[in-house]
């Protein structure tokens, strides 16, 4: 028996709609198998990374959990909306991470520098800053690639440890908080350098995540609706058909990795000016690499992205209860995202092609006629 | 031996038949091949000529019917059993690795281990025998679209097959070119081997073979002796109704007429190490002339297409001249904006977006052009009037397909290419510039885009042509010039041009100096 994929004439409508869900349902099955391994329950292990962090729907007293959830999936949808543009565009943009550190990093200049400006102002000059930061930030491998043809998968992600060390370097050295015993951050942002809550009363989820949703509708009508957007697809799909209609792909380089750059810092900005309240060394937990997975579960749609965006959100908080309730690693989250980013990428080729499975018997009778036959003649 | 008691048929086929869904792409074809026979396979784009030598060849698994090869019944599951039982197939898109040189090609085709340079050697001398000359290490990717089929003939030759399946082989070469190839065929015949022969140039199917299958509709409607036929019987029972033969309506006083292209001392320095330097173009088309550039493939017509359509800018704005503007430095989109409208050879990847619908694939060459009626403010696309002109150049140039508004990649080349063509006419062009229009395109088609080529001129437009089909250049222009290694011969009135000259100057007698040429000639 041979397992053999066969182009489709046309793309699957159903597989491009149901892949994610295929997907999901593997990293389920692949899980559980993993928690068994580890001697878990597998069926407890999954209550609490799926089902616990959600309780918060019927329960009121749990409701604080679903502003956690919130909070997480903004910066992954934010960030992963810009993806989205890189990727259909086929620019490889894989340092989201480090744009998100510049982002936190330049638009906590004002806050740190001057921590004595109380104005109305601050917050919308330090969300700007932010996003200028993460856009300047990304420029970097958009140049390179344009000017002398490098990969910018290799820059983008180099420029990653860069910015960590950066980052690391100011908030144990010149931006160190003086009164912080010593522990690498900086000091607390003033009243005015906060992001607000969205809904104090229930939990603490702040207005990033409304960002995220915004992010999200502007960027799928750019890319559905706007010549933009067309621009973007075609130069991906088809770069000769791109410059003969007078596209020019090195704009559409700087415009993907710039307005990526700048939602990433823009993440980065309301990460530490909304729930974290300061610059430290550990802003992120890997949301940058995280939305690269969220990107590809939403299928690089904007909306599709908001819901991977709360899934991936889940495994986090799920990993956090999981440790908590039954002791399983936290090092388990990574295993499930990167088990889910494989099987979306596997189930998208359904999309293109459907999958036949050639009987061996079949073949082989047919190459012993085809021999017969040629020693016929 | 016993097997032997059909009557000398290499190949019988009945009845088989091929569903892609809804659609009987063969239904119920019949097809008997004789030992050392040429054998026609006619039929317009979609009649099922594609499919049924797909399954031919393995790479299609019929619903039903039977193939019986050598009087035995046979299963060709894959190509790897049709090359085994001695079918060779040369493909109408070329099945090429582009990073890998020719030998390199020819080598992955062949399941032994023979060394490269055995493969280059060997390739070399048969194609040198068969007058199909080629470099065994040239990298595929720099090569012309004629070459590249050279590589697909002998390498289908290198296997030594019983029966060789040629899609439209003459439609890239010169008329000299395709002589030979007509001599590599008539040595194979004398050589007992069989050969299919799709094409749809019926008088050269008249010429070479011993007879003919007609399919329409994906069905047999014929099977006859081309030499007792003429072109017009062949081509009604293709088509099945009469074909019209274009109309070229002689054109006067286009010598006072406007130059709305000119191109002035064009040069081009080779973009890669392989392709051709322009040398020292000039030419123009006024307004109301159709001008053929006829040439081998390879010659520069690809990187002239280029510098005029604006894909390749110049440094000199005054090189190229739209409506008596300077072009030279504009874009593609700045030369449309003029008034141009561009054609490419390559249809899907080039000239359209090959996963991208057909509405899409309009907008993509008219969105600077149609601003008006197609994008609205901050870039809006108005998918509902596009969808619009879209229907309507479906109507107007009869594109068939199997939805409404198809992927560009899921119809017939013939078909997307009647589209693309709809897609720049419908926007009644000033300066037309097409590169191979009609290539790989069935009869139907064909006379159809030359029709519509030539009463744009005759509507007071500029038509460039750049073509391989000597056959096509003689059916439509009003003058022909010549592209030889990258230098443009003067073009030569109808009344002046014979296929001798033309054929001449394709071979690289000094352009510009023609009669010198004919001399040594």
């Amino acid at each position: 028996m041979r397992i053999e994929l066969v182009r489709r004439p046309q793309h699957s409508a159903l597989f491009s709609a149901l892949s994610p869900f295929i997907a999901l349902g593997l990293t389920l099955v692949a899980g559980a198998i993993m928690f068994s391994l580890l001697g878990k329950n597998p069926v407890d292990a999954l209550y609490y990374y799926f089902i616990d962090p959600l309780t918060g729907i019927w329960d009121p007293g749990n409701r604080w959990q679903l502003h956690e959830l919130a909070i997480k999936a903004a910066p992954l949808i934010l960030i992963a909306v810009g993806l989205s543009v890189c990727y259909l565009s086929n620019n490889w943009n894989i340092g989201a991470e480090g744009q998100f550190i510049i982002g936190a990093v330049v638009g906590s200049f004002i806050p740190v520098v001057f921590p004595g400006w109380h104005s109305w102002i601050v917050l919308p000059l330090m969300l700007l800053l932010g996003m200028l930061g993460g856009a300047a930030y990304a420029a970097i491998p958009a140049f390179f690639k344009v000017k002398f043809n490098t990969n910018e998968i290799l820059t983008s992600l180099m420029l990653v440890y860069v910015a960590q060390l950066f980052n690391d370097w100011l908030v144990r050295g010149i931006w160190r908080n003086p009164e912080g015993m010593s522990f690498p951050g900086t000091i607390r942002f003033s009243e005015w350098a906060i992001l607000p809550q969205v809904w104090p009363e229930s939990g603490r989820a702040h207005w990033g995540f409304v960002f995220a949703l915004v992010a999200a509708v502007v960027v799928w009508f750019m890319l559905s609706k706007t010549l933009k957007g067309f621009e973007v697809k075609v130069l991906g799909q088809s770069p000769r058909a791109g410059r003969f209609a007078g596209f020019s792909s090195g704009k559409v380089v700087f415009f993907a990795f710039l307005l990526s750059g700048a939602l990433a810092g823009l993440a980065g900005i309301s990460e530490v000016a909304g729930p974290i309240e300061h610059l430290n060394e550990k802003i992120s937990i890997g949301y940058g690499f995280t939305a690269i997975i969220v990107a590809f579960l939403g299928r690089l749609n904007p909306l599709g992205i908001v819901a991977a965006g709360i899934i991936l959100a889940l495994t986090y908080l799920g990993g956090e209860s999981a440790q908590i309730a039954i002791g399983v690693s936290d090092k388990a989250v990574r295993a499930f995202q990167g088990m889910l980013l494989f099987f979306v990428l596997a189930c998208d080729t359904l999309i293109h092609y459907r999958v036949r499975i050639a009987g061996a018997p079949a073949a082989k009778a047919a190459e012993t006629k085809a021999g017969e036959a040629t020693q016929g003649a | 031996m016993s097997v032997d008691t059909t009557g000398g048929n290499l190949l019988e086929v009945r009845g088989l038949t091929k569903i892609f869904g809804t659609l009987k792409a063969c239904d119920g074809v019949d097809l008997t091949i004789r030992k050392g026979e040429i054998h026609a396979l006619l039929g317009e784009n979609g009649a099922g000529k594609s499919t049924l030598v797909k399954m031919l060849f393995g790479s299609l698994e019929p619903h039903s019917g039977e193939i019986r090869w050598n009087g035995k019944p046979v299963t060709i599951s894959s190509p790897s059993v049709a090359k085994k039982l001695g079918i060779g197939m040369v493909f109408q898109h070329f099945s090429l690795f582009e990073a890998l040189s020719a030998a390199e090609n020819i080598a992955l085709s062949l399941a032994d281990q023979t060394p490269i340079s055995t493969i280059a050697a060997k390739a070399q001398a048969l194609s040198y025998s068969y007058g199909l000359p080629l470099d065994p290490y040239s990298v595929v990717g720099d090569l012309s679209v004629g070459e590249r089929q050279r590589i697909e003939i002998i390498r289908c030759l290198l296997q030594t097959p019983e029966l060789v399946i040629l899609d439209e082989p003459t439609s890239v070469l010169t008329p000299q070119e395709a002589d030979k190839l007509f001599e590599t065929l008539e040595r194979l015949r004398v050589e007992g081997k069989s050969i299919l022969y799709i094409s749809h140039r019926l008088e050269e199917v008249k010429r070479m073979c011993d007879a003919a299958t007609v399919m329409r509709h994906g069905k047999v409607v014929a099977h006859c002796d081309p030499r007792q036929e003429t072109a017009a019987s062949l081509a009604r029972m293709m088509v099945g109704s009469e074909v019209h033969a274009v109309v070229r309506a002689p054109v006067e006083g286009v010598e006072r007429a406007e130059a709305l292209l000119e191109i002035r001392n064009l040069n081009r320095k080779p973009a890669t190490p392989f392709s051709v330097p322009l040398r020292n173009i000039s030419l123009n088309v006024r307004a109301g002339e159709v001008i053929g550039i006829a040439g081998v493939a390879g010659n520069g017509q690809g990187e002239f297409f280029e510098a005029i359509s604006g894909e390749a800018t110049q440094p000199d704005a005054g090189t190229i001249r739209i409506r008596g503007k300077d072009a030279g430095r504009l874009s593609i989109t700045g030369r449309r904006l003029l008034g141009a409208a561009f054609v490419p050879e390559e249809r899907l990847g080039h000239g359209a977006a090959p996963r991208m619908k057909l509405s899409e694939n309009l907008l993509l060459s008219r969105y600077a052009t149609d601003s008006k009626a197609f994008l609205g403010p901050a870039g809006f696309v108005k998918e509902s009037t596009i969808d619009a002109a879209t229907q309507r150049i479906i109507k107007d140039m009869d594109v068939r397909k199997s939805a409404r508004d198809p992927e560009a990649a899921a119809l017939s080349g013939g078909n997307l290419q009647k589209f693309i063509i709809g897609r720049e006419l419908d926007r009644q062009p000033t300066v037309m510039v097409v590169n191979q229009p009609t290539w790989g395109v069935d009869a139907g088609a064909a006379a159809k885009i030359r029709q519509s080529l030539i009463e744009l001129a005759r509507s007071g437009s500029a038509v460039l042509v750049i073509s391989q089909d000597l056959d096509e250049l003689f059916e439509i222009s009003d003058a022909i010039a010549v592209m030889h290694n990258g230098a443009l011969s003067q073009p030569l009135s109808r009344t002046e041009a014979t296929l001798e000259k033309i054929g001449l100057l394709m071979g690289g007698a000094e352009p510009g100096h023609v009669d010198h040429g004919l001399e040594t000639a």
